[in-house]
């Protein structure tokens, strides 16, 4: 079928490209399409069609249909008349019952489509109600598009990549082209995209090719994304020139969908680009001067044209094709006169591809004397240039052939017929948005680039309301059907790491997500490195924590204004445990505040929640109008927690500071040098034991920590992981934002209610907060003893009713005890009452409330 | 969501660099609750333009005040600052 060299061809014979199709190789060559090289090697039939299994062939070879789906590559429903062959692809047909040639459910096809019109499915199988189910499974098996997600998918991801551009064409075609130029000698970046394979070696002079590459839709802000197969551009334009030209409509007769029948572009591109002569006979019904010049293109490479049918002009014709034995194409009936022949050529003339424009919100109008929808009023930034805008466009209206019925397709993705449009109608779907739902014409695969024009304009001659008035249906994204990877791109974990990471991860570190940080959440043995903080020393990386400078004259006024408790009364060097709100009373984070200097402070907030506090802050100093500097040092300072009872002992090797009691005493803060860096130390005890928190410049954080644990080993000192934190402060009661709130709690029912200073003047949350006290909290954070271990999460029951749930719970390190905290009722936040927790599977389990932390309950230990 | 936001600081910036800090509106005589938990629960939902704080996030980390209209969102106009221009 290969025809001899000719001036223009897109294939480059010298190189010689092979993939296999079903199993069996087929050869091609560079600049071939797996489609254009199969038509070569002899196939007809493509794909079986979605409900009837009729069989379909190369239909339009613009991509356009959805006629010639098949796997590639393990990827499911690929359009391979634009596919390029690039050698090596396992090519398989869409798996169906039986083979292409052979599918024994064509037999619904046969003798079905009485009773499976569209929307069949809707009355047939409803009842009985148990059968549905079954009858629902049956239609899946028989119906489909390929299958999703094979495992031999071997393509890799999609990168995204984000671009602005001052000028994005789309379509690379005469009008594309010289619009691109005209942007180019204005001085304008341009970008040009186009879907079709054969552009890509074209050269714009000045602009940037993206070739084939598909651009998907026009979102808000001129937003569009670009598939080009391994990259998807999201391109920003700020000026984008539509010129996406027409699509040949289909011409409604009956077996207008057979394999053999094609549109006058498939011709042009089949003869054109690749050289394959589409048949040897043809008959050629034209609407338009694309089927003239197909007809003349047709003799030109020797196949013989039997007839050229005028379908212009009002002309009426009595139209049906006829199919061979193999389900091909073998002859055509016009009025009357049967004409064998091996191709038909048809078309109902150019519909503008105008969903672009429609998407960027444009509005589009149907002319009624051309018979197509054309732009009419263009958006800010849109230009329409070419065949798009509907200049030189028509199409022929439905009426053309006269008995066009149950066999003449409107819409092939979907196999839905001018009949069951005609049904539709009948049936009181008469609504063009209600008749699309109903008949699913237009849902297909092809997004409605061949059969919208044609549905309405059935509707509207089934319905007796015009066109113009029957409207059309919204345009969406995307233009092309599109996999979902390629949208989603990449598989992204953001993530943040501190800078000792990779020394954890040489000790040995289990990491673990904590919100957008990994941390180690253990290095071995998470018991062992409790027992090491209650019995001797630890150190844990804390660097997660945010840091936020505050300082000015209104430093002060303004953290008074922030925190519920008085930050007044902190002296300097000294620091406060504080709470933020938000303005309805809800706790957002906690943290320490130190005070540096008179109007110098460091806010440290929990892991996660130094953004939102960061952004809080700068918008309340900015809204209360005061002289404040507010500097996220986060990822400037690194930090670590020395903890145990011989902490101090470490602690004094590598220091210049006086770090006995009496020189910095508990909760006391002094700037000094760590291993000989300045470092901030303050003493706090988060896990229950003597502790100090050292902040300093994060460079030399593996300095410091090697420096640290060379002082500890003396001592076995350990690295703390996550879960060891959890533990420890669990023992003492303290809670963990975001472990033991949620987005509704407040320091009302967590346990420091007594924090709050009511009488200090306004603060962030004061007054919801002060609307909540006078009703009472009716739920408190209480903690809890146990016998057996509750999952997080679990119910707190009373009678049947759940009416809380455990947020921490632990087998304790040093009672053995099971301990924990749990929301309850407010009436059962007293000490020693009693509530049931729902361990699952109908059994309960025991708790009683216990109100002190479990150990060290007046915390001597943090302030030896 | 994909349109554009003028930040003073940092020029033209899709919106999802952006985080939104709610809108500037005159208070209004409570409708339905009291005057407290309107102003922290209800939104004016407003149906054109409004002006309204965002920060920006992945840029300047500053807070910008914008006018937008919230049937377009075409955006009119922008300042740097948290209160009505």
């Amino acid at each position: 079928m290969r025809l001899p060299p000719r001036d223009g061809e897109q294939i480059d014979r010298s190189r010689r490209r092979t993939f296999t199709f079903d199993g069996r190789q087929v050869d091609a060559y560079a600049g071939d399409t797996i489609g254009s090289a199969l038509y070569a090697d002899g196939r007809r039939i493509f794909s079986r069609s979605f409900k009837y299994h009729r069989p379909r062939g190369l239909t339009c070879a613009t991509g356009s249909c959805a006629n010639c789906l098949m796997e590639v590559d393990g990827r499911p429903s690929v359009r391979v008349c634009t596919r390029p062959v690039e050698g090596g692809e396992v090519v398989r047909s869409q798996p169906l019952t039986g083979s292409l040639d052979r599918d024994p459910l064509r037999v619904i096809d046969r003798v079905g489509g009485p009773f499976t019109p569209a929307g069949f499915y809707y009355r047939m199988g409803i009842r009985p109600k148990a059968a549905w189910p079954y009858i629902e499974r049956m239609l899946r098996r028989m119906t489909g598009l390929g299958r999703a997600g094979g495992k031999d998918d071997r393509r890799p991801p999609t990168e995204v990549e984000h671009r602005q551009v001052e000028v994005l064409v789309v379509g690379a075609g005469r009008a594309g082209r010289e619009a691109a130029v005209r942007h180019v000698a204005e001085g304008r970046e341009v970008v040009v995209v186009d879907e079709r394979a054969e552009y890509a070696g074209l050269q714009v002079k000045g602009a940037e090719v993206l070739a084939p590459a598909t651009a998907l839709g026009i979102y808000e802000g001129n937003l569009v994304p670009v598939d080009a197969g391994d990259v998807l551009h999201r391109i920003r334009a700020e000026r984008i020139v539509v010129a996406t030209g027409t699509i040949d409509q289909p011409l409604l007769f009956d077996g207008n969908d057979l394999p053999g029948v094609m549109t006058p572009s498939a011709v042009k591109r089949l003869i054109g680009l690749w050289s394959v002569r589409p048949g040897t006979r043809a008959v050629v019904l034209a609407a338009d001067d694309a089927a003239q010049e197909a007809a003349d293109l047709l003799r030109e490479v020797g196949a013989e044209v039997a007839e050229v049918v005028d379908m212009t002009g009002g002309a009426r014709h009595a139209v049906r094709a006829l199919a061979g034995r193999r389900g091909v194409v073998h002859a055509i009936q016009v009025d009357g006169r049967r004409i064998a022949c091996d191709l038909v050529v048809a078309s109902a003339g150019g519909q503008p591809a105008y969903s672009l424009l429609a998407q960027a919100g444009c509005t589009i109008r149907y002319d009624e004397a051309r018979g197509i929808f054309v732009p009419d009023r263009l958006a800010d930034g849109i230009e329409a240039v070419g065949s798009v805008t509907g200049q030189d466009a028509s199409v022929v209206a439905p009426g053309t052939v006269t008995d066009a019925g149950k066999r003449a397709f409107v819409c092939s993705c979907e196999d839905v017929t001018v009949k069951d449009l005609r049904r539709a109608v009948g049936e009181g779907f008469d609504d063009i948005e209600i008749a699309k739902r109903y008949t699913t014409v237009t849902m297909g695969p092809c997004q409605g680039r061949l059969c919208h024009l044609h549905s309405v304009r059935v509707l509207a001659r089934e319905t007796g309301v015009g066109e113009a008035s029957l409207g059309t249906t919204t345009a969406r994204p995307p233009w092309r059907p599109t996999p979902l990877g390629t949208i989603g791109g990449r598989r992204m974990n953001p993530g943040k790491r501190t800078t000792l990471h990779d020394h954890h991860k040489r000790s040995g570190a289990q990491f673990v997500w904590t919100g957008i940080w990994r941390r180690p959440d253990h290095y071995g043995d998470a018991a062992a490195e409790i027992r090491a903080v209650h019995e001797r020393v630890g150190l844990m990386d804390v660097g997660t924590l945010g840091k936020l400078l505050v300082r000015g004259p209104d430093a002060l006024e303004f953290l008074d204004g922030v925190f519920p408790n008085r930050i007044a009364t902190l002296k300097v060097h000294r620091v406060r445990y504080g709470v933020f709100n938000t303005e309805s009373g809800r706790i957002v984070d906690d943290g320490t505040v130190v005070r540096l200097a008179e109007d110098e402070y460091l806010v440290t907030t929990s892991s996660g929640g130094v953004d939102q506090v960061y952004e809080a802050m700068l918008l309340w100093s900015a809204e209360r109008g005061l002289d404040v500097e507010i500097v996220n040092v986060s990822g400037a300072l690194a930090a670590v927690a020395l903890s145990g009872p011989l902490a101090r002992d470490v602690l004094r090797r590598v220091t210049d500071l006086d770090v006995t009691n009496e020189g910095l005493e508990y909760l006391g803060v002094r700037q000094g040098t760590i291993a000989g860096v300045p470092a901030l130390v303050m003493r706090i005890g988060f896990l229950g034991e003597l502790g100090f928190e050292i902040h300093f410049p994060s460079i030399a954080a593996e300095h410091v920590w090697d420096a640290i644990m060379a002082a500890g080993a003396e001592h076995d000192i350990v690295p703390l992981g996550v879960e060891a934190l959890k533990a420890l402060r669990l023992e003492k009661g303290h809670i963990i934002v975001g472990i033991d709130t949620d987005s509704e709690s407040t320091m009302l029912e967590s346990g420091i209610a007594r924090m709050i200073a009511w009488d200090k003047g306004d603060f962030v949350g004061r007054d919801a907060l002060a609307r909540m006290n006078e009703r009472g909290a009716d739920r408190q954070l209480v903690g809890f003893v146990a016998e057996e271990l509750p999952r997080e999460g679990t119910a707190v029951i009373a009678g049947k009713e759940p009416v809380g749930r455990v947020t921490s719970a632990r087998r304790s390190a040093v009672s053995g005890r099971v301990i924990g905290l749990a929301y309850v009722p407010a009436s059962l936040a007293a000490d020693g009452a009693e509530f049931e927790m729902d361990l699952g599977e109908g059994r309960r389990g025991r708790a009683s409330v216990h109100l002190a932390p479990f150990y060290d309950p007046d915390g001597e230990r943090m302030r030896v | 969501m994909s349109f554009l936001i003028d930040c003073p600081n940092c020029g033209r910036r899709p919106q999802p660099e952006f985080a939104y800090g709610g809108s500037l509106g005159e208070d209004r005589e409570p409708a339905m609750l009291d005057a407290l938990s309107e102003d922290l629960y209800f939104n004016d939902n407003t149906a054109g333009e409004q002006l309204e704080r965002w920060f920006h996030r992945f840029g300047c980390e500053r807070w910008i005040v914008i006018r937008r209209d919230t049937r377009t969102n075409a955006v009119s106009g922008s300042w740097e600052g948290v209160d009505a221009p």
